[in-house]
């Protein structure tokens, strides 16, 4: 049997772990920090499992992969099969057009359409991607912790790096790694008993786009801001401004809204932005998801236990 | 013409913001060989360094900017801030008197580009093609004039021609740079056939849905409206006239 130690429990990491494990390899998890929390960036994802969505400006293999991540997370946690709702306001209507023809599997929906998926939103205009998903991300760390504890791995705490340990290692590590860029974002949630969403709704905005993720007892997830800068700290002003106008013009009614949390952090990427299972020896990198972590981390599972176990090498493989 | 003292091989200048990837705005300046790279410090200055060593590989010369500054104040610190960061006198300097519409407030342009001046910076304002102005930001220093097509983002291209015109004429030696509003490799080249030295852009390449086949039809774009001016293009007229003689035609 097949032994492996993977450092960082992110979602790469304890996904790398899931995968490998049901695959019959015997797999140790380190992480510094020990289980997932607000020290990694997966807790602050949003968990939108839209590949079609994506592919508005992301690369054709992200829209490909990701198109696996709702069956093989649905083996692990509940995963929300309810498509992504995407609209604009009135003087942005060209924006529909342009992500209508940027992407594949959408459907045109007018007002009646709007309020029938969802009826606590008034627009006019807007796109439907039915196959897509979503889930809760902490709830889904937390599932894969279990799920992993139920096959008796869990979380060692270690700063080992992996030039120290023996036999092979996953080095997923996120921005703990070298050589990554960090993508800095931020993100807000809000609850409101006022309106209900039961899919994830993307405002398309030439300066301030915004979705929203609906979490559950009435609290929405607003996110997210990209910037390309690798500072830390806490939420801007500017940011988080941008981030409830736009709520507020998706629906005036969320100005009522609680404000209930708030957080950044930086998503680890490479300069292609597509993620990579990258070998060096015995060390196999997973890394650069950048903002596809709960979207790619299956298909860079996958690929790694495809490298590993049967010597296939996918395409986001990477020989150093 | 010289920008500063500073000769550059491409009339093109491209931002550096809201690409897919760093790889594809790199594809971008590769193909397009835009000899200028905006920076934006307010925005995105962080302390990572992966985008920056990103720019600096891209080997061309950078300009940084004070985007998003709503006051002459602050414009004149983030310009301080960008000169130490990528040592270079050079700043885009951008004040923004509207969020609605991000036309320049002149007032605190002229303001930040005094200061800046004196403190040997080198000053490349975005400005309207207003003339008065123009002369007041040369009177305080600046060497090179930014004047907008249209609205930041708009892609309406040049919205106001005999005011551009006009300011063309009024400054024949001045360099200066179409800065803002450009969508379409048409405009640029139009704004280039004008007389204008060179024109900068960034969301019509970055948005478009290839952005480095755009950059490289702008880098063409430029080229030809460039060289068309150095052609000495004909004047229009209101008739016809025909490019053979007609008198000596045969008659039957």
């Amino acid at each position: 049997m097949i032994e492996v130690t993977i450092i960082g429990a992110g979602v790469a990491g304890l996904f790398a772990a899931h995968e490998l494990a049901r695959r019959g390899a015997q797999v140790r998890i380190l992480d510094r920090n020990g289980a997932p929390g607000p020290h990694g960036c997966s807790w602050w994802a949003g968990g939108m499992l839209a590949p079609e969505c994506e592919g508005a400006t992301a690369e054709p293999v992200i829209t490909r992969l990701g198109r696996e991540a709702a069956e093989a997370w649905s083996r692990i946690t509940p995963v929300t099969h309810r498509g992504t709702l995407v609209i604009a306001l009135q003087r942005d209507r060209s924006e529909l057009d342009r992500f209508a023809r940027r992407t594949t599997g959408a459907r045109r929906l007018d007002a009646q359409g709007i309020a029938t998926l969802e009826p606590d939103l008034d627009h006019r205009e807007g796109l439907f991607f039915p196959s897509e998903a979503h889930l809760d991300p902490r709830v889904a760390l937390s599932d894969l912790l279990a799920d992993l504890s139920s096959r008796g791995i869990t979380v060692e705490r270690s700063q080992t790096p992996p030039e120290n340990l023996s036999g092979i290692v996953i080095d997923a590590r996120g921005m703990e790694a070298p050589g990554l860029r960090g993508v800095r974002g931020e993100m807000v949630v809000i609850r409101t008993p006022e309106i209900t969403l039961t899919r994830p709704v993307r405002l398309l905005h030439p300066r301030h786009p915004l979705y929203v993720v609906p979490r559950g007892d009435g609290r929405l997830m607003l996110g997210a801001t990209q910037l390309e800068s690798a500072a830390r700290g806490a939420i801007r002003v500017r940011s988080l401004l941008e981030l409830l106008s736009a709520a507020y013009a998706l629906d005036p009614r969320l100005a009522e809204a609680e404000l209930v949390e708030t957080g950044a952090d930086l998503r680890p990427a490479y300069p292609d932005n597509i993620p990579r299972v990258t070998r060096t020896g015995r060390i196999l990198r997973l890394n650069g998801l950048f903002r596809h972590g709960f979207l790619l981390a299956p298909a860079l599972a996958r690929q790694a236990a495809d490298l590993l176990l049967n010597d296939i090498k996918g395409e986001l493989v990477h020989e150093d | 013409m010289l920008f500063y003292g500073t000769e550059l091989s491409s009339r093109l200048m491209l931002g550096t913001a809201q690409y897919p990837s760093p790889a594809i705005m790199e594809d971008a300046f590769r193909r397009s060989g835009a000899s200028v790279a905006t920076v934006s410090l307010r925005r995105e200055g962080g302390r990572g360094q992966g985008f920056w060593d990103i720019i600096s590989g891209l080997g061309v010369h950078v300009l940084p900017n004070t985007a998003g500054c709503h006051s002459a104040k602050e414009a004149v610190t983030t310009a301080r801030m960008a000169r130490e960061m990528f040592e270079t006198n050079w700043i885009k300097l951008e004040v923004i008197g509207h969020s609605d519409t991000l036309q320049p407030d002149p007032f605190g342009l002229l303001d930040a580009a005094e200061t800046l001046s004196a403190e040997r910076f080198e000053v490349f304002p975005y400005t309207t093609e207003d003339q008065v102005l123009a002369q007041r930001l040369l009177d305080a220093g600046c060497k090179v004039l930014m004047p907008w097509g249209a609205p930041i983002g708009s892609g309406l291209g040049l919205n106001n021609r005999h005011g551009l015109r006009m300011l063309r004429a009024a400054f024949p030696d001045v360099p200066m740079v179409i800065d803002a509003g450009i969508g379409m490799p048409s405009h640029a080249a139009e704004a280039m056939e004008m007389g204008f030295d060179a024109v900068l852009l960034n969301t019509a390449v970055a948005q478009a849905g290839d952005p480095a086949a755009m950059a490289q039809a702008f880098g063409q774009a430029i080229e030809a409206g460039r060289m068309a001016r150095g052609a000495d293009p004909m004047a229009p007229r209101d008739m016809a006239v025909p490019s053979t003689p007609v008198i000596g035609k045969a008659w039957l």
